[in-house]
């Protein structure tokens, strides 16, 4: 292995990683981080020769050096993304804040705590799943986040327990305007028949910093469960999340992924069916201005027949910002009967946003039936001038249009505070993109 | 001073004259009728009318209420009292039909400087208006025009036409695509929006409509020209008669 110059690549990782070996946790992260440091030292950062990263620009991450977590407090209010009723746990740069977060009142058996805590009272559920899914192998990111966890979120829910409440994470990065590196983690491992509702969301505290999430999430047999995740780190920041979910039988996975800040912004998600009648609803939405990149890159892999996959993922442009979607389909053999499904949907608001849309289709069995779609375009023209014949200021029949190519995904979102506040925060973004369409 | 008038209007599309100069007077309260075989200049007019920005105005003016028509955008004429009914009404995925014409009639208030209307004011004024188009209520809560049937988009322009309340309503074919009884519905919903302040521009390939909206004014465009202009009765001369033996007519000026 020539790992000296692996080395220099991820040399301004040095500090951090160092720091993380000698920050106390439990024998099971310890062990965790080590084989994380490995995996990240062998990988190096990836770079646009790999196919997997083509599309992606990485600028500056190899150079720059980012502060390692500090226990402090967070400067920017969280109240106003409380979801109400909502169990709440937050960590400020991946370190959990005990005083801010509130679990109270939750049904016996259930588990919602930050992940330190768990490996000692859950030590048998978090060690047979924690780092079981996400992939240390292939992901520089997500090798990244396994070497320097310091925390995260750890879900438990028992067989049969239908949670009412839904269960808040919230993620603040780059506290105090720092250029803080954090690797969260969520862990979620839901038992048969158990249903819950998990809204994560990744804040901004000023910092230019870089956030490495990695969340497993397990469902067994007749599990549900609805995640919501929202990605509004600064404008200045980079965010490079994974995330794992694998289905058991008639389990059901649903989820909305909104991403709106980070000057980087990646997920990598993967999907595992991996018992009959496992269903699998992909819902995203991005929506960046100036030189804003997302990128989502999915798996949903179908290994057992009779499995539902839907993915409806799409895209609002201005500036000269970038999107990619990747959509892979992979359909095993043994997959028959399969329904996949893929729409990747597009709306450019100037004349310098870029769209790559990578749909790919790997078909190994012959009963199935899948489709996918892809379009980039700009707004309908007549649709604008329809809304102005009747009165309706350009800017604002733009903005209208808009909000409705989002609402798509929006309205799917299950809680409704949330929904609507998502749908504010829109509003506001566009508005201010009207008055610069090609600087936004 | 007349509602709108327009006088020796030259319109071209890509360099193409569609419109030849056309004069054209509308008073206060008047129903005119233009007619004219496909291809005249009869949609193209309306389409001016409303503010679409891909026609080049070569020559001549509109003055609509004393002002230059030309020099306001869209959406103002809009405020200013004009509506377009379209040919072709456009579908609006995920918005909804009361929420369109709510923020349109918002706009058409703020414009005035009135306040934004009450929802419980804006819901009795739509289940009002609604009545006179005969429009099905889950219709308001669906995206605009989307799975509407020909016959509901039409009905549906009319609604937004009660609604608005605007003193100039263009109808670009509106009767195109109707089948009697659609045809009769929207004509009652016309007839009954028929006020000393209001005007109409129906716009038509059919002198069927003028059966059921009798105009005070018919004129006849043929190849970007209104080359005659008469009361009611002209329209059943076409229906007899086509447009053939108008098409060698002289341009002549039209008008109240």
């Amino acid at each position: 292995m020539t790992s000296t110059a692996l080395r220099a690549e991820t040399g301004v990782f040095d500090t951090i990683l160092q720091s993380a070996t000698h920050r106390p946790a439990p024998e099971l992260l310890q062990n965790l981080r080590e084989r994380g440091r490995d995996s990240f030292l062998a990988l190096g950062l990836p770079n646009r020769r790999q196919e997997e990263w083509r599309f992606t620009r990485l600028d500056g991450i190899g150079e720059k050096i980012f502060e390692p977590p500090d226990v402090v407090a967070a400067s920017i209010d969280i109240s106003p993304w409380r979801v109400n009723d909502a169990y709440l746990l937050v960590f400020v740069d991946g370190i959990f804040s005990p005083d801010v977060s509130e679990v109270s009142g939750l049904p016996d058996g259930v588990v919602v705590s930050n992940l330190e805590l768990a490996t000692a009272s859950e030590s048998n559920v978090v060690s047979e799943n924690l780092g079981g899914l996400a992939g240390l192998e292939g992901h520089p990111f997500a090798a990244l986040n396994t070497a320097i966890v310091a925390d995260g979120a750890f879900i438990h829910l028992p067989a049969g327990m239908e949670l009412e409440r839904p269960i808040q994470l919230v993620f603040v990065s780059g506290s105090e305007g720092r250029s803080t590196i954090s690797a969260p983690r969520i862990l979620v491992v839901a038992e048969p028949r158990s249903r819950a509702t998990v809204v994560e969301q990744h804040l901004g505290d000023g910092g230019a910093s870089l956030s490495c999430p990695v969340s497993e999430i397990v469902l067994a047999e007749g599990a549900t469960l609805d995640h919501i995740a929202v990605q509004e780190e600064e404008i200045s920041a980079n965010h490079l999340a994974v995330r794992q979910i694998r289905l058991a039988a008639a389990s059901r996975y649903s989820a909305q992924a909104v991403s709106l800040g980070g000057a980087l912004a990646r997920t990598d998600i993967g999907v595992i069916l991996d018992g009959e009648g496992a269903v699998a609803s992909l819902d995203g939405l991005c929506l960046v201005g100036g030189d804003q990149q997302a990128n989502t890159h999915l798996t949903v892999q179908h290994k057992r027949p009779h499995c539902n996959s839907h993915q409806l993922y799409k895209g609002i442009l201005a500036g000269s910002s970038r999107a990619v979607f990747t959509g892979r389909i992979i359909v095993d053999q043994d997959a028959q009967k399969t329904d996949a499904t893929q729409s990747n949907r597009n709306l450019l608001l100037s004349d310098g946003a870029t769209v790559h849309s990578n749909p790919q289709l790997e078909i190994f069995a012959d009963d199935v039936r899948c489709t996918h779609g892809s379009t980039v375009g700009r707004l309908d023209e007549e649709a604008v001038f329809y809304l102005r014949s009747r009165g309706i200021a350009r800017d604002q029949a733009i903005r209208l249009l808009t909000l409705a190519f989002a609402g798509e995904v929006l309205e799917r979102l299950p809680v409704e505070a949330l929904r609507e506040r998502l749908e504010t925060v829109i509003a506001s973004r566009l508005a201010e993109m009207a008055d610069n369409p090609e600087g936004a | 001073m007349s509602l709108l008038e327009l006088k020796n209007l030259h319109v071209s599309v890509d360099g193409t004259e569609i419109l030849k100069g056309i004069d054209l007077t509308v008073n206060a309260g008047e129903v005119h009728a233009i007619m004219g075989p496909n291809g005249s200049g009869k949609s193209t007019l309306a389409s001016v009318l409303a503010g679409r920005e891909e026609y080049e105005i070569t020559d001549g003016e509109i003055i609509y209420e004393g002002q230059d028509l030309l020099e306001l955008d869209a959406e103002t004429r809009a405020r200013e009292g004009l509506f377009l009914a379209f040919q072709y009404p456009v579908e609006i995925p995920g918005v909804s039909n009361t929420y369109f014409l709510r923020a349109a009639l918002n706009a058409i208030r703020s414009h005035r400087g009135e306040d934004e209307i009450d929802a419980m004011d804006f819901l009795a004024l739509v289940r009002d208006k609604m009545k006179l188009v005969k429009l099905d209520e889950s219709l308001l809560k669906r995206p605009v025009n989307e799975g509407f049937s020909g016959g509901e988009k039409k009905r549906n322009e009319i609604f937004h036409l009660a609604v608005l309340e605007p003193k100039l309503a263009i109808l670009d074919e509106t009767d195109s695509g109707l089948d009697i009884d659609a045809l009769k519905i929207v004509a009652d919903g016309v007839n009954s929006l028929r006020d000393p302040e209001r005007s109409f521009v129906l716009i038509t390939h059919y002198q069927r409509l003028l059966d059921y909206i009798v105009p005070d004014f018919v004129h006849v465009l043929i190849d970007g020209r209104i080359v005659r202009s008469g009361g009611s009765e002209l329209a059943l001369q076409l229906e007899d008669q086509g447009y053939e033996w108008l098409e060698t007519e002289p341009a002549q000026a039209a008008g109240a």
